[in-house]
C-alpha cells in the first residue's frame, strides 16, 4: 500500500484514503463545442500512458475530498512530487533524498 | 517410552514432554518442541508422502519452510482441514492427526504410481502438446480426467470457522529473521531506543544455530546466545519480538506484510483467539537477515525416501536428537556437508561414505571427517540409488569414467551449497547480481531503504556476519533519528568455515534417458525436462520456468530454482546471468485465506444501508432486494400472494387509489451558491437560469463523450439553491463527477455541493388519491393543483416536522415526495401509512415501481442505457437546451458516430402473445429464420407484465428502432422464436395527462 502526500492536508496518508483521477494536465478546451474532432480525440481519448515519470490527478476522497496533483514513477510507483490541482506543471522535480 | 531413533542426551527437547500424535491412522509418540518432521523421523518414518505427478514415494528433505515433499494434511475438526502443510514446520501438540496426500489406497501402495511407470509419456509440456485433438474430446473426456488427477490436497469443504486478526504497525527497523545476524541488528537498532520489530518463521530464534554445533557467540554457546538474547529484546518497550511470523511480502514505501501463527501449534486453541494475524508493518529501514538455503544434489534417483538435505539431518540430530539413519551415506560438492557426518559420527551413528562431487576438497572440514576415520569418494558421483519406499543403495562412479559401486545406506544426505535468500530483497525490486566466483545471485542494488546481512547477503563467516549486522542495525536506528550510542560489540567465534557449492546436474548419468534426477521435487521436474524444453525452443528462464513448471509449485523452487536455472543455461551455452533468473513475487511461503482476510467477511464484508422504514416494511413482511449497498423493499406481499399476484396488485392500487414508496435511497446533493444555476448549466444538458424557485426539471448529465451518466429530478429551492436528486446507484459518482469540475475545470465558480442523500427520508405517495392523503399532514403548502403544479416543490412542515415537498411523479399519476429529516422519516410514514389506509392505498416496492414507470416509458439509467445511450438514443433530445453553448457532453454529442444514422433507439415492444413477458437482456433480430450467427439488432432493457395494460410490456433498444414503429421483429429464444411488434415507449396515458390531474 502506497503513502500518498496530500499537498492540502500536508500528511502523508495511506493510499486507502486516496482515488486515482487520470493523467493531469488536460485542460478542457474553452470553447469545447466549436473544436474539431480531432482536437476532441486529443483532450478525451488520447492519454500518455508512459512508462516513467507520469503526471496525474488523485482525490484525497476520505480526507479532505480535494483533487491534486502528482508526479509518480510507473515503474517504482515512487511519489515525486504532489502539489495543489491548478498549479503549473513544475518545471523540476525535487532531488530524490535517501534511497 | 522412547521412539527408535530418538538419541539419548541428543537434542534441546525434554524426554519427559511427551506428545501423542497420529499419522495416516497410526498413533505415535513425539516430544514437546517436535516438528512433525522430526517426529515421524525419531519413529523411522520417512515414507510421508507421494509425488504430484507421477506418485513416486517421497520422504522428508528439509528441516524447514522451503519443504517441498513432506506435505500433509492437518484436520483438527471437520471444518479445520488444512491442506499441503509443510510436515518440517508444523509443531507437534498432543493430539495432532496428520493424514498423508496424494496417494490411493495407501501410502505404501499407490495405484497412481503407475503414472511413474508411464513416466516417459509425461515429459515436459505433456499437456500442452497432448490434450489438442480431437477438440471435442477436450471438453467431454480430457478436462474432466485431468481435474481429477490434478491438484494437491484436499480443500476443506466447510466454511473456515476461525478467526483472523489484522494489524497496522509502524516501527523505525523492521528486522525479518531472528538468526545471528538477525538479532545482532536488532540488538544494535535496539539500543539506540527506536521501535524496533523482530520477526521469524520459527517457533524459536537462532536460524542456523540450530544446527551448527560449534558456534560460540559472546562467549556463550550460539543457541543458548540466541535465546537470551532474544528473551531480552522482547523485554524492551521499545521492541516487539514476533516468532512463528513470517514476512512473506515486501511492497513499495518499505511495508512488509507478515503472517504470524499465533494457534497453529497449540493442543486446544482458545476458539476465541485469532488463529493468525496479518501485520502491515510500515518500517523507516528494513533489515533482512534471511540466511541461506541448502541445496540437494541433482543424480538419478536423488528423490528416494531417507534422502534429505545434510543441514537439516543436522538440525533434526543436533536439536531434536533424532537419527535420520544408522548407516548414512553423504553426497556433497561443498563443505557443510562434512559438519553433518562429523555431528552423526559423534552421536555414534555410522557414515558409510563421503561422496565429494569435487575432484580435490581440501581444507579443515575433510580433513577431520579423514581422521574420524569416514571414507572420502573425491571427484566422485552418486549416479543412482535403490530402495522402493527408503533408500537402501547408493550407486557411486569416480566422475572421470571407472568402475561404478554400490554402497548400502539407510539414509543419504547431500548438499550442493547455500543459496542466499533473496526473495525479499527482490521483491522490494532491488536488483541483484551474479557472483560467478560463488555462483550466487547476491544483492546488488538497493531500490528501498533496506540492508541485507548475513548469509541472505552471501557473508560467509560468522564474525563477518555479525559485525556488519551490527553496524546495519546502529546504522538503520541512526539514519531514522535514534539516540547515539556506540554500537555493541559480539565476539562470534565458530569451527566451521564452509566453502564450495555448484549448480546443475552431478554428472551426465542423472541426464540420461531412462533417468530421473530431480530439480523441483514438489513439481517432478527432472534435468532431462528442462534440457527438453530447451531443446523444443524455450530461450527465456521465464518460459522453461512455465513449460515445465520449474519452481511453479507452492514452495516456489527454493530448494530448485538455481539448479534449473543452471541446467537450462548450459544447455542454452550461456553463462547464467543471460538466462536471468526469474521473478520473486510475494507470498514467500503459503498464506491462508484467512490471514489476508482478516475481519473483512460475513457482516463486516460490506455495509448494509437500511432506510429509516425497513423494521415497518420488515413487520409488514415485505420481501427485500439489494441494490448496492441498501436493502430496499421489492413488495409486499399479502397472505396468498406471490411476488407476481402481490406486485400486480400494488401496480393496479396505485393507478386505481394510492401508493406509498419509500424513494430515500435516492442520491440527493444541494448544490448552492451565486453560481449555482451557471454550474448546473454546465453539469446538465438542461437549460436552468429561467427555471423558477419552486420548480423542478428532469435533468440529464452525460459524460464528457456525449453518453447519459445519470438522471433525475431537480428542485430549484432558492435563485442560488437546488436540490439535486439521483439514481441510487449514481449518488456517489455523480458527487464526485460534480466535484472534479468544481474544483479543477471551473474553480472560479461560487458554489458548493453537499451529499445529503442521508439526511432526507423521502416518501412517495403517488395516485389519484394522493392529494387527499398527504393535504391532513402539511402546514403552510397549498396543495391546489393551481398553487402547485405538477413539477413543483415547496418547503414547510409535514406532520410538524421540516420537509421539503415534491409534486413529482415516476408512476405518471399525480404524486408527492415528502423529503423530512431522516429521523423523523419512520414517524411521518406512519402518520402518512395511517391516512393513506383511509383512502385505500397500499405499501408498494421497488419491482412496482419498475412497471408503473416503464408503463410511461420512463427509463432507468443503467438498465435501459449501458454507457453507450445518447440522449437522443433514449428519446429525450427534448431535454438538451438548443440555446446552449456549453455543457459537459456538448461536443461529445457532436461525434460523428453519435450523429450517424442507424443508432440503437429506445423503443416498446409488444409480444403478439400478449401472455408472453419477453427475458430482459434478450437479443432481437429481423427475421427468426437467418442461419446463426444472426444479425442482432437490438435488446430487450426492461420487461415486465403489466396489471394495468392486462399484457406484457417491454423496452428495447434497437438499431434504428423509431422508423420501425409497426414492424414486427423477433427475439430468438431456446423454446422458439417470439414475434414482437415494435411500438412508442408509453404504453399507457399517453396524453400524460394523469400526473397533472
Amino acid at each position: 500500500m502506497l503513502l500518498i502526500r496530500c499537498p492540502y492536508c500536508e500528511e502523508d496518508r495511506p493510499e486507502l484514503e486516496f482515488r486515482h483521477a487520470g493523467e493531469a494536465h488536460i485542460a478542457r478546451p474553452e470553447r469545447i463545442a466549436a473544436i474539431s474532432d480531432e482536437a476532441f480525440e486529443r483532450y478525451f481519448f488520447l492519454r500518455a500512458n508512459p512508462k516513467g515519470l507520469i503526471y496525474e490527478r488523485w482525490r484525497h476522497l476520505h480526507g479532505c475530498a480535494r483533487f491534486f496533483n502528482a508526479v509518480r514513477d510507473t515503474v517504482s510507483d515512487r511519489f515525486v512530487m504532489t502539489y495543489k490541482a491548478g498549479e503549473p506543471k513544475p518545471e523540476t522535480l525535487p532531488e530524490e533524498t535517501g534511497r | 517410552m522412547t521412539a527408535a531413533f530418538r538419541i539419548a542426551g541428543a537434542g534441546r527437547l525434554t524426554p519427559a514432554h511427551e506428545a501423542r500424535f497420529t499419522f495416516d491412522g497410526r498413533s505415535y509418540a513425539g516430544l514437546a518442541g517436535d516438528t512433525l518432521a522430526s517426529a515421524l523421523l525419531a519413529n523411522g518414518v520417512h515414507l510421508v508422502g507421494r509425488s504430484f505427478k507421477y506418485h513416486r514415494p517421497r520422504g522428508i528433505l528439509s528441516a524447514g519452510a522451503e519443504e517441498p515433499n513432506a506435505l500433509v494434511e492437518i484436520a483438527r475438526d471437520g471444518a479445520r482441514r488444512t491442506p499441503n502443510v509443510r510436515a518440517t514446520v508444523q509443531e507437534l501438540y498432543d493430539g495432532l492427526c496428520a493424514v498423508s496426500q496424494n496417494r490411493w489406497p495407501s501410502l505404501a501402495f499407490d495405484v497412481g504410481a503407475a503414472s511413474d511407470v508411464a513416466a516417459p509419456m509425461f515429459s515436459a509440456g505433456f499437456y500442452y502438446k497432448t490434450f489438442m485433438w480431437p477438440k471435442a474430446a477436450w471438453t467431454r473426456l480430457y478436462e474432466p480426467n485431468i481435474r481429477q488427477a490434478a491438484g494437491l490436497g484436499r480443500a476443506p469443504d466447510q466454511p473456515d470457522p476461525d478467526r483472523y486478526a489484522s494489524r497496522f504497525a509502524h516501527c523505525a527497523v523492521l528486522v525479518v529473521g531472528a538468526g545471528a545476524a538477525g538479532l545482532a541488528a536488532a540488538l544494535a537498532a535496539a539500543q539506540t531506543g527506536q521501535r524496533v520489530i523482530l520477526c521469524d518463521e520459527q517457533a524459536e530464534p537462532g536460524g542456523a544455530l540450530r544446527f551448527e554445533s560449534g558456534v560460540t557467540i559472546d562467549g556463550r554457546p550460539g543457541w543458548r546466545w540466541a535465546q537470551e538474547t532474544a528473551a531480552a529484546l522482547a523485554a524492551m518497550d521499545n521492541v516487539t519480538v514476533l516468532p512463528r511470523t513470517t514476512a512473506f511480502g515486501y511492497y513499495a514505501q518499505n511495508m512488509v506484510c507478515l503472517a504470524e501463527r499465533l494457534t497453529e501449534h497449540l493442543a486446544a486453541p482458545d476458539p476465541e483467539a485469532p488463529r493468525e494475524r496479518l501485520w502491515q508493518v510500515r518500517a523507516g529501514r528494513v533489515i533482512l537477515a534471511t540466511g541461506a538455503i541448502e541445496r540437494h544434489m541433482v543424480f538419478a534417483d536423488n528423490d528416494r525416501p531417507g534422502i534429505m538435505l545434510a543441514a537439516a539431518a543436522r538440525s533434526y540430530l543436533n536439536h531434536f536428537g533424532v537419527a535420520v539413519g544408522r548407516n548414512v551415506g553423504v553426497y556433497a560438492a561443498d563443505d557443510s556437508a562434512y559438519a553433518a557426518a562429523l555431528d552423526l559420527k559423534r552421536a555414534g551413528l555410522g557414515i558409510a561414505a563421503i561422496v565429494d562431487w569435487r575432484a580435490a576438497p581440501e581444507g579443515a572440514a575433510v580433513e577431520a571427517a579423514r581422521a574420524a576415520g569416514i571414507e572420502v569418494l573425491a571427484g566422485h558421483a552418486v549416479t543412482g540409488t535403490a530402495g522402493r519406499l527408503r533408500v537402501s543403495a547408493m550407486t557411486v562412479a569416480p566422475r572421470a569414467g571407472g568402475a561404478a559401486r554400490s554402497i548400502a545406506v539407510d539414509a543419504l544426505l547431500t548438499s550442493a551449497g547455500w543459496t542466499p535468500a533473496v526473495h525479499l530483497f527482490s521483491q522490494s525490486r532491488g536488483r541483484v547480481g551474479f557472483d560467478a566466483a560463488s555462483q550466487r545471485f547476491l544483492p546488488q542494488t538497493y531500490a528501498q531503504a533496506c540492508a541485507s546481512v548475513g548469509a541472505c547477503k552471501g557473508t560467509e563467516r560468522l564474525s563477518d556476519a555479525v559485525d556488519e549486522a551490527l553496524a546495519a542495525g546502529a546504522a538503520a536506528a541512526r539514519e531514522t533519528g535514534g539516540r547515539r550510542r556506540k554500537a555493541p560489540r559480539l565476539d562470534a567465534e565458530t569451527t566451521e568455515t564452509w566453502s564450495g557449492g555448484m549448480l546443475g546436474v552431478g554428472d551426465e548419468s542423472a541426464a540420461a534417458p531412462r533417468a530421473k534426477a530431480f530439480v523441483d521435487f514438489q513439481n517432478d521436474v527432472t534435468a532431462k525436462d528442462i534440457r527438453l524444453a530447451v531443446r523444443e525452443g524455450m530461450r527465456s528462464i521465464e518460459h522453461v520456468k512455465r513449460f515445465t513448471t520449474n519452481g511453479m509449485a507452492t514452495d516456489q523452487g527454493k530448494t530448485s530454482n538455481m539448479h534449473g536455472l543452471a541446467i537450462a543455461a548450459e544447455t542454452l551455452d550461456r553463462p547464467i546471468p543471460e538466462v536471468g533468473l526469474t521473478t520473486f513475487r510475494p507470498p514467500y511461503t503459503p498464506v491462508t485465506f484467512g490471514t489476508l482476510v482478516g475481519h473483512g467477511r460475513g457482516r463486516l464484508f460490506d455495509p448494509v444501508r437500511r432506510t429509516a422504514t425497513h423494521g415497518w416494511a420488515e413487520a409488514q413482511g415485505a420481501v427485500f432486494e439489494d441494490v448496492g449497498q441498501w436493502k430496499r423493499a421489492w413488495y409486499f406481499p399479502r397472505a396468498g400472494e406471490d411476488m407476481q399476484a402481490a406486485v400486480a396488485r400494488e401496480c393496479r392500487t396505485v393507478r386505481r387509489a394510492a401508493g406509498i414508496f419509500d424513494a430515500s435511497t435516492l442520491g440527493k446533493i444541494e448544490v448552492v451558491g451565486p453560481d449555482a444555476a451557471r454550474f448546473m448549466e454546465l453539469m446538465y444538458t438542461n437549460p436552468w437560469q429561467k427555471l423558477d424557485p419552486g420548480r423542478c426539471r428532469y435533468g440529464i448529465m452525460l459524460r464528457e463523450d456525449g453518453f447519459i451518466y445519470d438522471d433525475g429530478v431537480i428542485g430549484r429551492l432558492a435563485p442560488d439553491r437546488f436540490h439535486v436528486t439521483t439514481t441510487t446507484g449514481g449518488a456517489a459518482r455523480v458527487l464526485n463527477h460534480m466535484e472534479d469540475y468544481l474544483q479543477t475545470e471551473f474553480p472560479d465558480l461560487k458554489v458548493w455541493l453537499t451529499s445529503v442523500s442521508e439526511q432526507w427520508a423521502v416518501i412517495a405517495v403517488q395516485g389519484p388519491n394522493s392529494r387527499a392523503i398527504v393535504e391532513p399532514l402539511v402546514d403552510g403548502i397549498d396543495l391546489s393543483d393551481a398553487a402547485m403544479p405538477h413539477m413543483s416543490v415547496r418547503e414547510g412542515r409535514v406532520c410538524g416536522v421540516p420537509a421539503r415537498l415534491f409534486r413529482v411523479s415516476f408512476t405518471g399519476e399525480r404524486g408527492f415526495e415528502i423529503n423530512v429529516p431522516a429521523d423523523y422519516g419512520l414517524a411521518v410514514w406512519e402518520a402518512v401509512w395511517a391516512e393513506g389506509e383511509k383512502h385505500g392505498a397500499c405499501a408498494y416496492g421497488t419491482e412496482t415501481m419498475h412497471v408503473l414507470r416503464a408503463e410511461k416509458g420512463f427509463i432507468i439509467v443503467g438498465q435501459d442505457t449501458d454507457g453507450t445511450v445518447t440522449p437522443d438514443d433514449a428519446g429525450l433530445g427534448w431535454a438538451i437546451g438548443k440555446k446552449k453553448t456549453d455543457f459537459v457532453g456538448i461536443r461529445g454529442l457532436a461525434r460523428p458516430d453519435l450523429v450517424a444514422a442507424g443508432r440503437k433507439q429506445l423503443v416498446g415492444l409488444r409480444t403478439a402473445d400478449p401472455k408472453t413477458v419477453l427475458e430482459e437482456g434478450a437479443q432481437i433480430v429481423e427475421t427468426p429464420d437467418q442461419p446463426v450467427p444472426m444479425r442482432m439488432i437490438g435488446h430487450v432493457t426492461s420487461s415486465y407484465w403489466s396489471a394495468n395494460c392486462d399484457r406484457s410490456i417491454a423496452l428495447a433498444l434497437v438499431e434504428n428502432g423509431r422508423a420501425r414503429s409497426g414492424q414486427t421483429l423477433h427475439v430468438p429464444m431456446p423454446g422458439g422464436s417470439i414475434a414482437v411488434e415494435v411500438t412508442g415507449t408509453v404504453f399507457l396515458d399517453d396524453e400524460g395527462g394523469r400526473a397533472d390531474g
